[in-house]
């Protein structure tokens, strides 16, 4: 078992680099505060980011063999569906999560 | 700065409640991934205090998750320091479209800056900034963090009688961004944003699977910035 001295030593470490990529790059960019780049970069940005993280939350999915993507491709269905039909995110949210929940663990072809 | 766009702060409550209502979205996908890093922690063999103290301190989800499994075979603080650095590298993008200019305060900008994870960034930079206020903006990031530290104090007291987490449970980040995406590019003129992330994502994954995330922001961040010296050649043409 790891002494408490490293976990701290560890922690500190962490959260001290974690916490200087967020911030520095306030400092780092405040020449250009305000200036058309940034603001192109801010109506750009949001999106963009959004669909890398979804494709990276997604980037374990196989599509070439069982179950093919399917209990992902049904749930996401559903959430998309929902929200864009009812507006309502959250209950799009809970319906696809609640789906893909039941259909790896209770459908036995679809278990990862 | 001559524009008056700032709306006084409402009253603490209804800033409160519209922060509540936003968060809790991500509350339902954040709550069970803290219990399920808080069953780790414990299943670990770490004290269940350490949940919380990681959670609180180091604040960056996926980081947590692994560093849990580095600490077990006693990993050097310096493989620690640069696995720390590539992980969390992408928040350096944040730093190009949050409205940290909309809080006021010192210690206030300082915890807005700490606590800028994914949701907080996708909770704010896709609003227009005139519309969130100080307040606003901190209460969605201290219940973001919240939410977070509770499951993760749940999952690691819960530890010793659970059978374990939940399979799947953790969709319910994927199906959040989805919708936040949806918001998003509905927003934005056309849909050559999306397109060229899906893009940069997929040559990310290909070329350095291990850094996707860092190397597809990076490679996006670079689009954008070929397609805004296009944009300014174009007008200069024209003019």
């Amino acid at each position: 078992m790891p002494s408490t001295g490293y976990l701290a030593a560890a922690l500190v470490t962490a959260a001290t680099i974690t916490f200087a990529l967020r911030s520095v790059p306030f400092a780092a960019l405040r020449p250009l505060r305000g200036s058309r780049l940034i603001g192109y970069l801010g109506v750009h940005m949001p999106a963009g980011i959004m669909v890398i993280l979804v494709v990276y939350l997604l980037r374990d999915v196989t599509f070439d063999r069982s179950p093919y993507g399917l209990p992902e491709a049904t749930s996401l269905f559903v959430t998309v569906g929902l929200y864009v039909w009812r507006r309502n995110g959250v209950l799009g949210i809970l319906a696809g999560t609640a789906l893909y929940v039941l259909l790896v663990n209770a459908v036995p072809p679809l278990a990862s | 700065m001559g524009r008056v766009s700032a709306p006084p702060d409402r009253a603490d409550g209804s800033e409160a409640r519209l922060a509540l209502a936003e968060t809790a979205p991500f509350g339902f996908g954040m709550f069970p991934l803290g219990v399920a890093f808080g069953l780790l922690v414990v299943q670990s063999g770490l004290a269940w205090w350490w949940a919380p103290l990681f959670s609180g301190l180091i604040y960056a989800g996926s980081l947590e998750f692994l560093l849990v499994g580095m600490l077990l075979v006693a990993t050097p603080l310096a493989s620690i320091a640069l696995t720390t650095f590539l992980v969390n590298s992408r928040h350096v993008f944040y730093a190009l479209s949050f409205p940290l200019h909309r809080v006021r305060g010192r210690l206030a900008r300082v915890y807005a800056m700490f606590a800028l994870i994914d949701e907080a960034y996708a909770l704010t930079a896709t609003r227009p900034p005139e519309t969130l206020s100080s307040r606003r903006i901190l209460c969605t990031q201290v219940l973001l963090q919240s939410y977070w530290v509770t499951g993760g104090i749940v999952g690691a007291l819960a530890g010793q009688w659970l059978p374990g987490p939940i399979d799947g449970l953790s969709f319910a980040l994927t199906s959040l961004f989805v919708v936040l995406a949806i918001d998003a590019c509905r927003s934005g003129q056309d849909l050559s944003d999306p397109a060229l992330a899906v893009g940069c994502a997929l040559v990310a994954a290909t070329v350095a699977p291990g850094q996707m995330l860092v190397v597809a922001m990076g490679l996006y961040v670079l689009g954008l910035l070929a397609r805004y010296r296009v944009t300014l050649d174009r007008e200069a043409a024209r003019a």
